[in-house]
């Protein structure tokens, strides 16, 4: 526990001077905030910036963050460092990760202010959102350890967070990439974000945000075994 | 220093990555409270055998020890008795010298007042709140070290700890590892500068091509390869001579000295450079 906290501390730290990292955080909740306040289209669905931008938000902000930070640490060979310091893999991942999911629930929160959810609907959109942030938590991590530094993070995330990122906005147009979209967990936690107010989860909803989550601890173990954390 | 107790064994490490053998089974000893080093060109496999001692790589083959324990199998206590300046210092750019400091001593378990004791003791208690990419190489460098130093570790190991630095920033690097000896720790130090480990080892290990071609301490090595034996004269009128190292010799430099000939006198034993060359036929960098 001292470890995770040590490794917590040093990120809440390190990222306030971290711009790559700080505007991840901090750019979709503000385009909410201003598209929500100062857009008004007639016809346009209640909440409509707000559901877009906290889709896009979770496939982005915990996916860059997360595979940034650690492959980062590795390029710069601080990851090695803390390893031979007796901090183990796990404590490391868990410092990190609770420290952009902490990080990502305050934007989460920014967004369910925004969209003026209240009573039961605030908590429910809250936990959409925690499953939603873990799940790309967790994809973040795969291309972290997969990588061995940050261009090579960088050239596998981007092309990873547009797919999950962009599909939910893309699939409002076209039905075609709906139908794909349907497999991803980002569109599923689109489609319960839009019904927040009237929760329907059905079983489609939970068995595909599932899958993703274990296909991507199964590419983590792999990833791991590859290329280890440090 | 106990020359009994070993910290440190090696017993016929092979190391291969692909198709290629980077070492080609090494036996080594460092005992404890000394200052070994091992010394070869880059590329020679230093860096690869430092990784195998702190249990960061398993060896293809044969058997590391770190106090008797297999270095595969190292626990939290085992690393918290070890201290390390990688090659890469690994240090947070963004943080400042004493957060990068804080973030260890909380892993570690050591008391602010160990922070500002290390800071002083390597100079960097009064840049302490500067960050680590506006620091120069050799400050990063001393902080590397106090980093290394912080939970007093039984053993330290430094990989060419002074590596592209100026000779100053150099030699107060050298009194820190001095000073550390003092204290009795143990010192596994990689190197290709032949005047370190001269000046700082106890025993020193060549290292070419994955093979030990030479161990022992830097000046028995000298002297063992000390085959010309000669003593070199410059007179104080510029003239040079050379004379046998010998008995036969002894009353000339005399002879020399009582007229107050003499302007320097040097003996041709050969320097951890000269050896290195004449063992493998190519220099240490």
């Amino acid at each position: 526990m001292t470890n995770i906290l040590a490794i917590l501390k040093k990120q809440l730290k390190d990222t306030f001077k971290n711009k790559e990292i700080l505007i991840q955080f901090i750019l979709f909740p503000v385009i909410a905030i201003i598209m929500e306040n100062a857009i008004n289209i007639e016809g346009m669905p209640e909440r409509f910036f707000v559901t877009l931008f906290a889709t896009m938000y979770i496939g982005m902000a915990p996916l860059i963050s997360m595979a940034a930070i650690i492959a980062e640490e590795k390029e710069k060979n601080t990851l090695r460092v803390l390893m031979l310091s007796n901090v183990k893999p796990a404590e490391y991942l868990t410092g990190t990760g609770s420290y952009i999911w902490l990080i990502c629930m305050l934007g989460a929160i920014v967004f369910a202010v925004t969209g003026k959810y209240e009573g039961k609907a605030f908590w429910i959109f809250l936990a959409v959102m925690a499953v939603g942030i873990l799940a790309s938590l967790l994809i973040g991590a795969v291309i972290g350890t997969f990588s061995r530094n940050q261009m090579m993070a960088t050239s596998i995330t981007v092309p990873v967070m547009m797919v999950f990122a962009f599909l939910p906005m893309l699939s409002m147009f076209n039905e075609t990439i709906a139908k794909v979209a349907k497999f991803t967990y980002s569109q599923q936690i689109n489609l319960l974000i839009s019904q927040v107010e009237n929760m329907k989860l059905e079983s489609t909803n939970v068995v595909v945000i599932a899958f993703n989550v274990v296909l991507a601890a199964v590419l983590f173990g792999y990833a791991y075994k590859k290329s280890g954390l440090a | 220093m106990n020359r009994e107790e070993h910290i440190v064994t090696l017993k016929n490490i092979r190391q291969s990555f692909g198709v290629k053998e980077v070492l080609k089974g090494i036996d080594l000893k460092v005992y404890s409270g000394e200052i070994f080093g091992l010394l070869g060109p880059s590329g020679a496999g230093k860096t690869t055998l430092i990784k195998i001692v702190t249990g960061q790589l398993k060896p293809t083959d044969g058997e590391a020890e770190f106090l008797g324990k297999n270095t595969t199998k190292l626990s939290s206590a085992d690393y918290k008795r070890m201290g390390m300046m990688l090659d890469n210092l690994g240090l947070y750019e963004r943080l400042s010298c004493y957060d990068n400091m804080k973030l260890f001593a909380e892993i570690c378990g050591v008391s602010r007042k160990r922070i500002e004791e290390v800071l002083h003791g390597v100079g960097l208690w009064e840049s302490r709140k500067l960050a680590v990419s506006g620091l120069s190489k050799g400050m990063r460098g001393r902080l590397a070290f106090a980093r290394a130093i912080l939970s007093e570790p039984q053993m330290l190991f430094l990989d060419e700890p002074t590596s592209g630095l100026d000779p100053a920033t150099a030699e107060g690097i050298h009194q820190l590892i001095l000073e550390e000896k003092e204290k009795g720790t143990t010192i596994f130090l990689t190197t290709h500068n032949m005047f370190e480990a001269q000046k700082l080892c106890d025993h020193v290990a060549l290292l070419h091509e994955g093979s030990i071609v030479e161990y022992g301490e830097p000046g028995e090595i000298c002297r063992r390869y000390n085959h010309e034996n000669r003593l070199q004269i410059r007179l104080t009128n510029g003239e040079k001579m050379e004379l046998i190292n010998g008995e036969a010799s002894a009353r000339q430099v005399m002879e020399l000295l009582q007229k107050g000939e003499i302007e320097t006198i040097h003996s041709t034993e050969p320097n951890m450079e000269t050896v290195f060359m004449e063992l493998t036929g190519r220099r240490l960098v």
